[in-house]
């Protein structure tokens, strides 16, 4: 059967975007989180909570709460609802769940949330119940979470494909000089490539500063059609193409590729753009050689160029190839599912020109990339949109 | 290259013993498929008659047909290692505990691919032999082995976690005045035991292979009778800190089935002898053992019962022996799961019908001793927690798993 193609959005935006800041131990639930996302959206976009018809949530730490439960417990009458539980995966398939739903009219203005707390001992326990293929046939095996199922993946791409630690190290620390320029990251220390090499191994190949830090935030957009925007009054940034895929090449022994490679040509025609049209690029970084496939696997190099790529790349936010200019997860934190959003955030912000201190110059369109769910042995989910600021 | 265990000292009184920590325990109901053949030390995964494909990590369909119609199936064990991690800084105490911890994807000949436990002579890229053993917290995990043998091969610190390899490790056997508490000392001995704890009862009364017993290097023969709950206490009280093996291999073999004795004198002496034995014994020694789990080289280890295959289904002509047999059977689950947060296993080696003087009637094939006592060392230097001694045993299991009925119905004629 042949697959249909990707039908591009008619005249959806993204708007309002909400960072609340991270702190590395929280002794406030999930839902203070969340709470305070709405706030902040309904703040930045200047309308009554009771505005909001369209409510999608991400979390891993509500406990027993799933968005049905928000809705009552935020005073929220909404006609459109989604949980979505895909990890670092989940902004790109909030935005395009949301982003159908108020081109259909099914709702006018909704609210995209990802936000986690994160007790002393959450993040293990969150490992420990991960997921059934991970509770049976990956956790017991070292306990070691998912730098140990990231180490066994990065074990095989950096010998397969000669990637050295320099060329990783390189990622790293420029995402934290980008950090140094953004007052919410939590790592406020410069990085030298030295302290990189020189860092604890935690899964060999994987070493302290290829790690994010778990810690408590949120995130939050909105997603509305333009003339809803207009009549608000407000900036916001059109969404011109995303993909989504899951379980993708299942048949590749260990992951080499992520599922963007499956589609990423339709990503680009869905949004009449090219890989060198893109001004600002926000992948999902919870290490940095995942962050050297998505240069390859979204089309930035070969497969297997990785290395090469980001060797003659300037990846800071005055390079010639700015990445993660908030600094990512590697260096401002990985807020659980609040991960997913900090990149669609950061690039929200980049196309409306208020990234402030972070901002790319002249930074009309933007990519951000997501992946997740290491259920057993591999990162299951993965997506990316692309926006563009008004003036496009 | 392995590095040999070094003899533990004798150790220091005044020392904290480390309190036992598991690996982590949860598993889906269907994962316990592997429990299942771990147990017995088959490699067998989920498989698809379908399709032919083998499914892994265990589940509830094909994930080409759909099918729920999954069958176990043994799988060949051969596999390279894709990929190999070595973890520093687990999150799970019992991990950081013996952190570096070394894990690896091995892609099966057969097709899937397993995050596996890595013996310490294979490395990324070498061909494997894959098994599935039970872990401390009593639960089925892969572990990936060099294929030949290697120097000290059995002194690697992962794959002692998922045995109760003898070696440095003292050992209780609680009956030696039989030809099987015999050769069970002898093979002991022979598999690197420390001391061997050999318990008599009334030791003023000779036996034939009281010199050979008493000959063996580093033997102490104790009092013990275990249907009698002061002497099993008193000998408790005396070495229960430091057996780091049990064997129980208490026996009381008669003939008969319910109408065919006279009375029931036979039948209270062979639950007294048989299991009340295995309850003073578990009470005496087991809290011991459990508190012990973790307590380096020559830690508690596993809980060994000597059983009968008709444990399984009774043999009218052996039936109240068998009923006694599937008694303790049924304690042993109980006392494998009050001794599982120490870490210790309990391993029960099912036989056929001996060739001792009580199966003299029997027409061969018969269980020797010698062959019984090489099973009990197998089954602990692989971790096993049902081993199957004999034709007989192994016809037995076989018939069970396949119809309980006609085992019954067979057995009965």
């Amino acid at each position: 059967m042949q697959a249909s193609k990707r039908r591009p959005y008619d005249r959806v935006v993204l708007t309002a975007p909400v960072t609340i800041p991270y702190v590395r131990f929280s002794v406030e639930s999930a839902q203070w989180w969340v709470g305070r996302a709405l706030k902040g959206l309904v703040d930045a976009a200047g309308i009554k909570a009771s505005d909001i018809d369209g409510l999608c949530v991400s979390s891993f730490t509500l406990g027993t709460d799933t968005a049905i439960a928000l809705t009552q417990h935020f005073g929220l009458c909404v006609r459109w609802l989604e949980h979505i539980p895909l990890g670092g995966a989940s902004a790109v398939a909030a935005l395009r769940h949301a982003a159908r739903a108020v081109e259909a009219g099914d709702a006018d203005i909704v609210a995209c949330v990802a936000g986690d707390t994160n007790h002393v001992d959450s993040f293990r326990r969150t490992l420990e119940h991960f997921s059934r293929f991970s509770q049976d046939a990956a956790y017991p095996y070292g306990a070691g979470g998912a730098n140990a199922n990231f180490a066994l993946i990065a074990q095989n791409y950096m010998r397969t494909y000669g990637v050295t630690r320099e060329d990783l190290g390189k990622i790293a620390v420029s995402q934290r000089t980008n950090a140094l320029r953004n007052p919410h990251a939590l790592m406020k220390a410069p990085l030298t490539l030295e302290q990189y090499i020189g860092a604890r191994p935690i899964s060999d190949p994987i070493h302290l500063f290829d790690c994010v830090m778990p810690c408590a935030g949120a995130e939050a957009f909105l997603v509305m059609r333009e003339d809803t925007a207009k009549s608000l009054g407000i900036a916001s940034a059109r969404l011109l193409g995303t993909i989504e895929r899951h379980n993708a090449f299942a048949n590749d022994p260990v992951q080499v590729r992520g599922g963007w490679a499956m589609d990423i040509g339709e990503l680009y025609a869905m949004a009449g753009v090219k890989p060198d049209d893109i001004d600002v690029l926000e992948t999902y970084d919870d290490y940095p050689f995942i962050v050297m496939m998505q240069f390859e696997d979204l089309g930035f190099c070969k497969k297997g160029e990785g290395a090469e790529f980001v060797r003659s790349h300037d990846l800071t936010i005055d390079g010639d190839f700015p990445q993660n200019t908030s600094g990512g997860q590697l260096s401002v934190g990985q807020a659980g599912a609040g991960g997913a959003y900090l990149g669609m955030v950061e690039a929200l912000r980049q196309v409306l020109g208020t990234a402030g201190p972070t901002q790319v110059k002249n930074a009309r369109v933007a990519l951000a990339s997501g992946f997740g769910m290491i259920n057993y042995d591999r990162g299951l989910s993965s997506g990316a949109a692309i926006i563009a600021g008004a003036s496009s | 290259m392995t590095e040999p265990l070094i003899r533990p000292k004798r150790k220091d009184p005044l020392k904290r013993s480390r309190q036992p920590t598991l690996p982590p325990a949860w598993r889906s109901r269907t994962a316990h498929v592997l429990t299942r053949v771990a147990a017995e030390g088959r490699f067998a995964m989920q498989f698809c008659p379908a399709c032919e494909i083998y499914c892994y990590p265990s589940r509830e369909a094909c994930p080409q047909c759909l099918t729920a119609d999954l069958i176990v199936k043994d799988a060949p064990r051969d596999g390279v290692i894709l990929s190999e991690t070595t973890v520093r800084v687990p999150s799970d105490v019992y991990f950081r505990e013996r952190a570096p911890w070394r894990i690896g994807l091995v892609h099966l000949t057969c097709g899937p691919v397993l995050v596996s436990h890595l013996h310490g002579d294979c490395k990324e890229g070498n061909a494997v032999r894959m098994s599935f053993q039970i872990d401390k917290a009593g639960q089925a995990v892969a572990f990936a082995r060099p294929k030949a043998e290697t120097p000290f091969m059995s002194d690697d610190k992962q794959w002692r976690e998922m045995t109760a390899d003898p070696k440095f490790r003292r050992v209780l056997i609680t009956n030696g005045r039989t030809p099987v508490g015999q050769e069970i000392a002898q093979a002991l001995k022979a598999a690197g035991a420390s001391i061997l704890f050999v318990g008599i009862a009334e030791p003023w009364k000779p036996f034939p292979g009281e010199d050979a017993l008493r000959g063996i290097e580093g033997i102490d023969i104790v009092p013990l009778d275990v249907s009698d709950e002061k002497s099993v206490f008193d000998l408790a009280a005396d070495i229960g800190g430091k057996v780091d093996i049990l064997i129980n291999t208490s026996e009381h073999i008669r003939a008969g089935g319910l109408f065919d004795r006279t009375g029931t004198t036979t039948s209270h002496v062979e639950i007294g002898q048989v299991y009340m034995g295995l309850v003073h014994l578990a009470q005496a020694f087991g809290p011991a053992m459990r508190s012990r789990g973790a307590d380096g080289t020559n830690s508690a280890a596993a809980w060994v019962n000597i059983l009968s295959a008709y444990a399984l289904t009774n043999w009218p002509k052996f039936g109240q022996y068998s009923a006694v047999q599937a008694a303790c059977l049924s304690l042993s689950q109980c006392l494998r799961a009050e001794l599982r947060p120490g870490g210790v296993r309990v391993m029960n080696v099912f036989s056929g019908p001996l060739d001792v003087e009580w199966f003299q009637t029997l027409p061969p094939p018969k269980v020797a001793p010698r062959a019984l006592a090489a099973s009990v060392v197998r089954g602990l230097k692989e971790g096993l927690e049902d081993v199957f001694v004999g034709e007989v045993a192994e016809d037995i299991r076989k018939r069970f798993a396949a119809n309980p009925k006609a085992l019954e119905r067979e057995l009965g004629e």
